[in-house]
């Protein structure tokens, strides 16, 4: 049996609050080959975000561990890159500079100066930002910089890609492209990918496997799902798969029914999902 | 992606930007005419009041000047600056001469150059205190810039240094004048100084005064930096030093800039103060010198020596907010 690239071992989290110790995550454990695309999913507030946080290195698990390569997690690095959720741009450097910013730091020793170049316009036009190379993160719109810092996020050629809901404040036809672009960018560089996603359609089209989280406080993986989709993916012809439906199904099912939230945002989420059935056909007819 | 933003739309966007930039331009001419007309309106009502009221109040030194008075006054004493610096060329052309026939005689015959010995004028005051107040702010942000960084990044030790701020940041420089000045006359012993104990004084006391508005805002700057930068900065492993140039510095400089202004036109404030009660060279002991004086043109002179310090506190602070939107990206 060969060793895990990333796992989490008995991962327990809890924060030091005014009212005493809130416990987000109660033993959490994964195992994670090089290369998967893994999605997670839950309700909001139920700690996935606690989850790549620690992955990443920002947050230390209050117990049990994360070991990546045969090395314990103890401290951020580029290796594991992170997409944050509100892009997380420097507003005071340009597209471009926010990008060099990242390549200076990785690849200082390793490219000439104008290897580093044309690598930061290579990764700026595989999210189609090239053209905004010059302009601050306050004169483009925000799925303009969430694309960007996605391209920082690649340009670190990290071995882990962390994204925190990447998609989640982007029009549907610009979010369709990103997912794409990722489906064949994470097939070239063959990049582990950890990804929070509210969307279960998102989650289907883009993950080997979605980690379902149950809710929380003392939240646990519910369910672990694979999608065995051939490669390349394509939401028209999936569409109507009937393997495709089923996946989106147990996701909808986990989701709505065993970890139904008893708020009064509930209702409001079920529409939303069942107006997301006919969108993947929807948002790819326009295209 | 391209085909999102189809090109004809664009152009039309343009034109359309276009013609509101040219109607805007209009506006603007009226806007500017209107910022321009009430200040205006304001000062000519302040100085007709002026005008009225000041024959109304008598000191033993005659009636209070009006604008009039001050106005002619300011006119005599450039008058009085000009004459000053040819009296000064002359002095200075004859010495040259008087050492050119000395060394025609004698080639090794030592000659002594001095310097013009009359009294500085009023401009020679103004510069004399424009100098010092920057050299004093700028050993303030010397010190408060990078010292606010260290607090600002650091939790524990801002809360150690926090009560010690609080408690200097209200002392007047009066209080702060007598204990610099003996600390500089017992410390700056040289045989050959290079600059006036004077000088040193009254720089001081001005760092002391103003250091603090920048101190205080820097801390906070830094230490409000937006977390979710910090995470990038440690997910990019970026060493203290990128991580500080790169990430806090430009994060928290319109909010250091903001300190800066406020420490500029305390330390004007405090320097005029400081001047007067140590009788160093500058504008504040011009105003004094007139004050003991007590000729019928004191008041006029003073209070031209006013309004100086006033208009030249209102141009330094222009030029700090010219710099701030050179130097801040949000402005
Ligand atoms: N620093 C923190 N201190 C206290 N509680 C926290 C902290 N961060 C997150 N939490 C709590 O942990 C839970 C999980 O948060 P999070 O991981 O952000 O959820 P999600 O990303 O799934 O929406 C939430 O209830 C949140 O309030
Ligand atoms: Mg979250």
């Amino acid at each position: 049996m060969t060793k895990p690239h990333l796992e989490l071992t008995g991962v327990e989290m809890a924060f030091d609050t005014p009212k005493g110790s809130f416990v987000a995550l109660d033993n959490i454990n994964l195992k994670i080959k090089k290369g998967e695309f893994v999605s997670l999913i839950g309700h909001s507030g139920c700690g996935k975000s606690t989850v790549l946080n620690i992955v990443a290195g920002l947050l230390q698990a209050s117990k049990g561990g994360c070991i990546l390569d045969g090395h314990e997690i103890n401290a951020p690095g580029p290796e594991r890159a992170v997409v944050f959720q509100n892009h997380a741009l420097m507003p005071w450097l340009t597209v471009y500079e926010n990008v060099e910013l990242a390549v200076q730091q990785v690849f200082r020793k390793t490219l000439t100066k104008q290897e580093r170049r044309s690598w930061i316009h290579h990764n700026l036009e595989l999210v189609n930002m090239a053209h905004a190379a010059n302009k601050r993160p306050g004169e483009i719109s925000g799925g303009m910089a969430q694309r960007v810092g996605i391209a920082r996020a690649l340009a670190m050629k990290p071995s882990v890609l962390l994204m925190d809901e990447p998609f989640g404040a982007l029009d549907a036809l610009t979010r369709a492209h990103l997912q794409d672009s990722l489906m064949s960018i994470q097939q070239d560089l063959n990049n582990t990918v950890i990804m929070i996603t509210h969307d279960v359609d998102e989650a289907v089209l883009l993950s080997d496997r979605i980690i379902m989280m149950t809710n929380g406080p003392a939240a646990a993986v519910g369910e672990d799902l694979y999608i065995n989709l051939e490669r390349p993916r394509n939401r028209v012809t999936l569409a109507d798969d009937p393997t495709y439906v089923h996946y989106r199904q147990e996701v909808l099912k986990f989701l709505y029914e065993k970890q139904r939230k008893l708020e009064n945002i509930a209702p409001h989420r079920n529409k939303k999902a069942t107006s997301a059935t006919t969108n993947p056909s929807a948002q790819t007819a326009k295209i | 992606m391209s085909t999102l933003l189809n090109p004809s739309s664009e152009t039309r966007i343009r034109g359309g930007l276009k013609v509101l930039t040219d109607r805007f331009n209009v506006a603007e001419l009226t806007q500017a005419g209107k910022q321009l007309l009430l200040p205006m309106v304001g000062i000519l009502i302040f100085l007709g009041f002026w005008h009225l009221a000041a024959p109304q109040v008598n000191t033993s030194l005659g009636t209070f000047p009006g604008p009039v008075q001050v106005w002619e006054q300011s006119g005599q004493l450039w008058q009085e600056h000009l004459n000053q610096r040819e009296r000064a060329d002359k002095f200075v052309t004859m010495q040259e001469e008087r050492n050119a026939r000395i060394l025609a005689e004698d080639p090794n015959a030592k000659v002594k150059i001095r310097g013009y010995p009359g009294a500085p004028t009023f401009l020679d005051q103004i510069a004399t205190s424009l100098v010092t107040v920057m050299a004093g702010f700028l050993l303030a942000t010397a010190i408060a810039v990078p010292l606010g960084i260290v607090l600002g990044l650091n939790r524990h030790l801002q809360a150690a240094i926090n009560p010690l701020i609080q408690i200097f940041k209200p002392v007047s420089p009066l209080a702060w004048l007598p204990l610099v000045t003996m600390v500089v006359s017992a410390t700056y012993v040289s045989d050959d100084p290079m600059f006036e104990k004077s000088f040193l004084t009254s720089m001081i006391t001005v760092t002391l005064c103003s250091l603090w508005p920048t101190l205080i805002n820097t801390g906070v700057g830094v230490a409000a930096v937006n977390p979710d930068l910090l995470n990038v900065s440690r997910v990019l492993q970026l060493s203290f030093w990128t991580h500080v140039r790169k990430v806090v510095l430009p994060s928290s400089i319109p909010i250091i800039f903001t300190g800066l202004r406020v420490s500029l036109g305390i330390a004007w404030m405090v320097l005029i103060a400081a001047e007067m009660l140590a009788q160093s060279p500058g504008l504040g002991k011009f105003v004094w010198d007139e004050f003991q004086n007590g000729s019928s043109q004191s008041l006029s002179r003073i209070m031209a020596a006013v309004l100086a310090i006033g208009f030249i506190g209102f141009v330094l602070d222009r030029i700090m907010l010219v710099i701030q939107k050179k130097i801040a990206w949000n402005e």
